[in-house]
């Protein structure tokens, strides 16, 4: 609407009947789509690229583009599969990508510059929970002796504890044991350290302002980054003993018998967020109008992929398994897409919230989670020096924008296309999460305290720890 | 008279019989190649039953074969994809323009995934370029550096430091500085094109350019003193004496540098995750499902018969522009 007055002004007293005629037009055309059409404004860029991740909780942006969510909104995206993890990052900073499937740490760790520094916000999560740990054949065996049975099958979830004997003998006989995970500031890095820590192995600490990113000061885990895809070969090939990776990776160690899944990150951290879709902020101010119609779409992705009790889950395996997305084989998508997981082979269990991309509010940005990763980020030395509970709180708004996402809800309610109940109710909503207390080692998570919650650890920095 | 005609008649006789002999003689060469690919595939499909990786068997002919036509479907399917995407977008495009009459309707191109045979063509493509600037360097370069000793003195550590050096090892390099350099807008090539096609220069550069020397520095005594003689001016020397004379040498430095060219792209787009075969090969093996190594080994399968063709091609190009027809071309 504000265009066609606006060019009015420009144009010469023959001109208003061509506006006349637009108007009429608008009338008759007016569809659903094109009433919120105007009220959000056009898009201000309606091509873009995004970059991804090949792992399945990169499913909603496949589904937005199959399912045409993109184009309802007038946005015309090339999805395009990245190396690793640093170059999605690198190129979405330098602006060859307009957003990109990321780890819920990387938009804070860039923010704060830990690695490259630039400002990058988020606006919509992608997912919870999805990962898994897996061990190789030699270190399951060793491990399997210690865990107490139940019918034939080990007692889930297994802690770490049983994981430190192993870790002692590798030490005794002198060799490291190595772990992989997929980026520094990556969920897997603080889920592997979370765990290990839990039962008592130190995973190492960072010390940015010493020159040390390796993350391995009085380790007894040696973690090191590989990418998502070649974790199955690099664990066979035998450079780590282990590693945390998202789907489809451990179930492909399944299937190709070179490891064995030992946990989910369900089961140490109930309902976790994951990934997150984030862009430069520079990007953000200047498309805002692009960024809601793009969280729009993406929502209506997550809400179909978690329909009816993951009816349209087989559907999606099938979009996945295209080579151009994750391309790998459809059974092993499936096999943890679909609500199951299989840990050692021929031992599948259900976990239905394995992956969850839209209920429990899993898309909404949450302040707390982003105060989580923050405060591991502290716990493992990437930030050295303390910071007060405010610095938290502000950091994490400063990153994530559930005002964005706000404004793509209420125009897909206004659209018919979801309900309110669907989402948090936004007029009371603080952003912050109840306490949580479902981790694997009982401590609770209040978001509003970081450095409280930082106390209860025995293992990691906290106060004014500085190493 | 008689005699002659005798003579002739020999002649035709012999004509016949060599005829017959010749065609015996090229049976074996039409026959052997034959006999060797069908060697090479048996021994191809019994060796692939016995490998086991962790992608499931080592896939044999049949299975290659079957990747291959699911590749063509699949370009097929895209299409029909494509289709429809630009239906969609026109009557988008008119309901916009029916809202919103200031908007300057625009037709953006397909945004699905690239087929196995658009990355072909992506290669060829960025190959020919690459090729080109190396060429449009290396032969100036290469005629100087052949007809002044000083020029080749000077020119002589740089070639040789340089022309071992792997693509790779150029590669982050020629990313930084094309990303760095290459800044615009609207830009008419992707980065990634412009560094593919760089890479490949820079490797292509040398083969040409010291066959090139080579060939100027030894062109006949008696071409250069008939050109002394004349009292040719130098750029008519260079035009008349100097390229004629050295064309089969600079052809095969060309041919040199195409097939290195054509590796060299490969291995980059390989590295650099840029759109054509080598980033094909690279997505199926991250992809890792059971079918990946058979659709590698199609990829592996075309990207030889691709470098063959580019090759007979040079060849073909070279008999064309050489002067010497006898010379024996292999």
């Amino acid at each position: 609407m504000l265009s066609i007055i606006a060019n009015k002004k420009r144009r010469n007293p023959a001109g208003s009947l061509f506006l006349v005629a637009a108007l009429f037009s608008v009338s008759l055309l007016s569809s659903v789509t094109a009433v919120s059409a105007q009220e959000l404004g056009w898009p201000e860029k309606e091509e873009l690229k995004f970059g991804f991740i090949k792992l399945t909780d990169m499913a909603p942006l496949a589904v937005a583009y199959e399912k045409g969510y993109f184009e309802d909104e007038g946005l015309y995206v090339t999805l395009e599969a990245q190396a690793n993890w640093k170059v999605l990052l690198d190129r979405v900073i330098d602006g060859q990508l307009d957003g990109a499937h990321m780890l819920a740490g990387q938009p804070l760790g860039a923010t704060i510059g830990y690695g490259t520094q630039s400002h990058i916000v988020t606006a919509f999560s992608m997912d919870l929970n999805g990962n898994g740990i897996t061990v190789s054949n030699d270190v399951w065996a060793e491990m399997k002796k210690a865990i107490p049975h139940e019918d034939g099958k080990p007692v889930h979830p297994i802690k770490a504890d049983y994981l430190k004997p192993v870790v002692d003998n590798y030490k005794e006989a002198g060799k490291p044991f190595k772990m992989g995970m997929v980026f520094p500031v990556s969920t897997h890095n603080y889920e592997l350290r979370y765990w290990l820590a839990a039962g008592g192995v130190h995973p190492g600490y960072y010390a940015p302002h010493k020159g040390d990113t390796s993350g391995q000061i009085d380790a007894q885990a040696l973690l090191s980054v590989t990418p998502p895809p070649q974790m199955p070969a690099t664990l066979e090939a035998g450079t780590i003993n282990g590693y945390c990776v998202g789907e489809p990776w451990n179930q492909q160690a399944v299937f190709k018998d070179i490891g064995v899944p030992v946990i989910t990150d369900y089961e140490i951290w109930k309902n976790n967020p994951e990934k997150v879709f984030g862009v430069s902020s520079q990007w953000a101010e200047e498309n805002p109008n692009t960024h809601i119609r793009v969280v729009k779409a993406m929502i209506r992705a997550a809400m179909w992929l978690d329909a009816n009790n993951n009816a349209n889950r087989p559907e999606a395996v099938k979009m996945l398994a295209k080579s151009s997305y994750v391309g790998a084989d459809e059974e092993v998508i499936a096999n943890s897409m679909t609500g199951t997981f299989e840990y050692e082979k021929g031992d599948k269990r259900d976990i239905p919230d394995f992956n969850v991309f839209f209920r429990h509010n899993a898309t909404y940005p949450y302040y707390s989670d982003a105060i989580w990763y923050l405060t591991q980020m502290r716990r493992w030395g990437q930030i050295s020096e303390p910071k007060s509970d405010n610095w938290y709180l502000d950091t994490a708004k400063n990153v994530y924008r559930p005002d964005i996402y706000t404004k793509a809800a209420q125009a897909l309610i206004k659209d018919g296309l979801a309900k309110a109940s669907d989402f948090p109710d936004f007029a009371s909503e603080t952003g912050f999460k109840p306490p949580q207390t479902e981790f694997i080692d009982n401590v609770t998570f209040d978001g509003t305290k970081p450095n409280g919650y930082l106390e209860q650890f025995s293992i990691g920095l906290k106060g004014d720890t500085v190493l | 008279m008689s005699k002659s005609v005798q003579a002739v008649s020999q002649i035709g006789q012999l004509d016949g019989k060599s005829r017959i002999t010749s065609l015996v003689s090229m049976l074996p060469k039409l026959l052997m190649p034959l006999v060797g690919i069908l060697l090479f595939l048996a021994v191809w499909n019994g060796v692939s039953k016995s490998i086991d990786t962790s992608l499931g068997q080592f896939p044999g002919p049949a299975q290659v074969w079957q990747q291959s036509i699911v590749l063509v479907n699949e370009h097929n399917a895209q299409r029909d994809k494509a289709a429809a995407f630009y239906e969609r977008q026109e009557v988008r495009n008119a309901q916009r323009v029916a809202q919103d009459e200031s908007y300057v309707p625009k037709i953006r191109e397909f945004t699905g995934a690239p087929t196995f045979f658009d990355q072909i063509w992506t290669s060829l493509y960025t190959v020919m370029v690459g090729f080109f600037i190396a060429s449009i360097i290396a032969v100036p370069a290469g005629i100087l550096c052949g007809l002044s000793k000083s020029a080749y003195a000077a020119m002589n550590p740089l070639i040789q430091i340089f022309k071992p050096v792997s693509p790779l090892a150029w590669l982050p390099l020629v990313t930084m500085v094309v990303s760095a350099l290459y800044v615009s807008n609207d830009p008419v090539f992707s980065k990634s094109f412009i560094t593919s096609a760089v890479t490949v220069s820079l490797c292509c550069l040398w083969p040409t350019l010291v066959n090139t020397a080579v060939g100027v520095s030894n062109i006949d005594a008696d071409l250069v003193n008939v050109s002394k003689v004349l009292r040719l001016t130098p750029l008519k020397h260079v035009q008349k004496i100097v390229l004629p004379a050295s064309i089969p040498m600079i052809f095969t430095g060309l041919r040199l540098s195409l097939g290195i060219g054509w590796m060299v792209l490969i291995a980059a787009e390989m590295l650099a995750q840029n759109p054509g075969l080598g980033k094909f090969v690279w997505d199926e093996f991250q992809n890792g499902s059971s079918e990946s190594l058979a659709r590698i080994m199609v990829a592996v399968i075309t990207i030889g018969i691709i470098g063959f063709m580019l090759d007979r091609l040079m060849l073909a190009v070279q008999r064309f522009a050489s002067w010497d027809k006898n010379a024996v071309l292999r």
